[in-house]
């Protein structure tokens, strides 16, 4: 794979991928020990599994994989003593277009994920666990297949951990090119040998109903690397490094049409969208303007260049008031997003500049989705297909007066009317560009 | 659709049978998770799933071949039908197709001599493959490498920043 890693900006701050595309840095074991690997398993071996939990709950750490859930919280709802099997599920089945950091933790530092999860398993009483790899990452399901056993013949893994009495068995699940089953309850479906239909909540919270019916963690893969450095650091260092509320680094992958596309481990906050085009990635390609950015992972809500947001913040006084923040002085953290109506999401920014045709990338993630959608619920099964139609009948032979209107209808039928967050993920790309670029529908209409 | 001169379940070595139990004890709380290892494991074998492979893994897993074939249908990776002994799927998403993959799925058709219109019918179907059997050509969606777009999984080979230019050179390689 081509490094995508530049030299560090100065405000990266590299944790998760500290040693990722560093010369000289291999997958295998003796690399990873080498570099303080396994430590914060040992440490964490000797401590209260509630003890750890706690830790991660200070560290402020949200999920990386795109609904950005309190990790803490979420092992904190499996019962330790309950009596009941628990499992850990890492979700590696990265397919949110716009995101490509796991790809990279996958091949060239599975160990720190197997560490984390080691340690997520020892918290909450896991002795199986499954890390699902998408089988499009071939190669990455052999290399963790290998660190595993690896980390099996040092006594990381298997019967009786480092002497503590644990017992960890951690085998690969390989999917089979489906973008469905990186919803959580889709993916255990797919691991149970389902068709990956997801399931209803409530009743089938995974904490509650997971895989096999059983209490059940599923963490994406960079959430699960996270844990380890949260113990290395303590908790308070690490909360330190981001937001309040949202702790430590993130990974930003940046495609499209920017100078120098990548990934850049990123305080939480540390930037704004600006800084993040044009001081990190190089800005746009010369001659070109800014037109469009999709924030956080293709289902987030695009944004339109030159748009201000109200956004609260605190006053001289100490009152919250609001302040006009031009698009490009958007904080990359999630609490900022949300407040200008999309999500830092998995962290996929994709750029797009002035040549861009917003009906054209508009049908691409329609017919993404189209393609993408399970089939289980009518809304999103027909809705997908219906707005991915009509997309393309507009770019093949114009557009009729009505179809802005009928596309924003579909897209608002489908939206909350689904069994899972697909219907949302479909929805929000055609209901955001009809919002922020009604003119490039307009000029269309035939 | 499936070629029924042969069948691949009289071809079943006995490794293949020993690998095949190895992927169950996997997963020792339900056998019926090993469905897609072991669907894996048949079309890396015999290049696609025929009706005796579907048969034969749902009698290992103590289901009814549906509970299988419900799989094949449901996963764009399975096929009923032989695909080209090198298969290049090409990205088709926003970042990939912002870096120019339209252009690029159409030059790999043409490196090896296929029409860049023939559709890819899904369901199990293989992808259009070239008239010697060496080549297939398809898009897939997002293949998570959106920073070095636009790009394409050729067999186990991630190949990225493909340039139009460039694709016969990539062809030639697995040639």
């Amino acid at each position: 794979m081509a490094s995508l890693l530049q030299p560090p900006h100065p405000k990266e701050r590299r944790i998760i991928f500290g040693n990722i595309s560093k010369p000289g840095y291999a997958p295998d074991i003796e690399t990873y020990l080498a570099h303080g690997g396994y430590e914060s398993l040992k440490k964490a071996i000797t401590m209260k599994p509630g003890e750890i939990i706690d830790m991660v709950k200070a560290a402020n750490l949200r999920g990386r994989g795109g609904a950005g859930f309190p990790a803490g919280a979420k092992w904190s709802f499996i019962k330790y003593d309950d009596g009941k099997d628990h499992y850990i599920v890492v979700n590696a089945d990265e397919s949110e277009p716009g995101t490509f950091k796991d790809r990279y933790i996958l091949h060239e530092d599975p160990h720190q994920l197997i560490e984390g999860l080691a340690i997520a398993a020892f918290a909450t009483n896991v002795h199986l666990s499954y890390i699902y790899i998408r089988c499009e990452f071939p190669k990455a399901a052999k290399i963790v297949w290998n660190a595993i056993k690896e980390a099996h013949a040092k006594g990381f893994l298997g019967k009786n951990i480092l002497g503590s009495g644990f017992d960890l068995d951690i085998y690969v699940h390989q999917g089979a090119g489906a973008y469905i089953c990186g919803e959580e309850t889709s993916l255990l479906e797919s691991l149970e040998g389902k068709r990956p239909y997801p399931r209803i909540k409530p009743p089938y919270f995974p904490a509650v109903l997971g895989l096999y019916m059983k209490p059940t963690i599923v963490n994406n893969v960079e959430t699960i690397c996270h844990v380890k450095h949260i113990l290395a650091m303590g908790p308070e260092e690490y909360a330190k490094m981001g937001t309040p509320g949202d702790g430590g680094t993130r990974t930003m992958c940046v495609s499209g049409d920017v100078v120098r596309p990548g990934f850049y481990e990123l305080p939480c906050g540390a930037v704004t969208l600006g800084e993040l085009i044009n001081d990190i990635c190089g800005g746009l390609k010369p001659g070109r303007t800014l037109k469009a950015v999709i924030p956080g992972g293709s289902s987030a809500k695009v944004l339109r260049a030159g748009e201000v947001f109200k956004l609260k913040v605190k006053g001289p006084d100490g009152q919250m008031i609001d302040k006009d923040t031009p698009l490009l002085d958007l904080t990359m953290d999630a609490s900022t997003l949300q407040a200008a109506g999309t999500m830092v999401g998995s962290g996929g920014v994709m750029i797009m500049d002035d040549t861009r045709d917003m009906v054209w990338a508009l049908n691409n993630l329609n017919q993404f989705y189209a393609h993408e959608s399970c089939g289980q619920c009518t809304p999103c099964r027909e809705g997908s297909l219906w707005m991915s139609k009509v997309t393309t009948r507009i770019i093949d032979e114009g557009a009729r007066p009505d179809d802005a209107k009928n596309l924003k209808n579909i897209a608002d039928n489908i939206a909350g009317r689904t069994i899972c967050a697909f219907g949302e993920a479909c929805a929000w790309p055609t209901q955001s560009f009809l919002a922020k670029f009604p003119d490039e529908f307009e000029k269309r209409v035939v | 659709m499936t070629d029924t001169t042969t069948s691949q379940a009289d071809a079943i070595t006995p490794e293949f049978a020993t690998e095949a139990k190895e992927l169950i004890s996997h997963y020792p709380v339900s056998k019926r998770s090993a469905s897609l290892p072991l669907l894996h494991l048949w079309q890396n074998h015999f290049g696609f799933i025929d009706d005796t492979g579907i048969e034969w893994i749902a009698t290992q897993l103590d289901l009814t071949p549906v509970n299988i074939l419900e799989l094949v249908t449901f996963y764009p990776w399975f096929r009923r039908e032989q695909a080209g002994k090198t298969v290049i799927r090409v990205c088709r998403t926003l970042a990939c197709a912002l870096a120019g993959s339209y252009e690029v799925k159409d030059k790999f058709c043409q490196a090896v001599g296929l029409d860049p219109h023939e559709e890819h019918h899904g369901f199990g179907c293989a992808p259009p493959t070239s008239a010697d059997g060496k080549f297939s050509v398809e898009f897939v969606e997002c293949l998570a490498s959106c920073g070095s777009a636009p790009v394409a999984l050729i067999n186990d080979d991630l190949v990225e920043n493909i340039s139009p230019t460039g694709v016969s050179a990539i062809v030639e390689k697995y040639k």
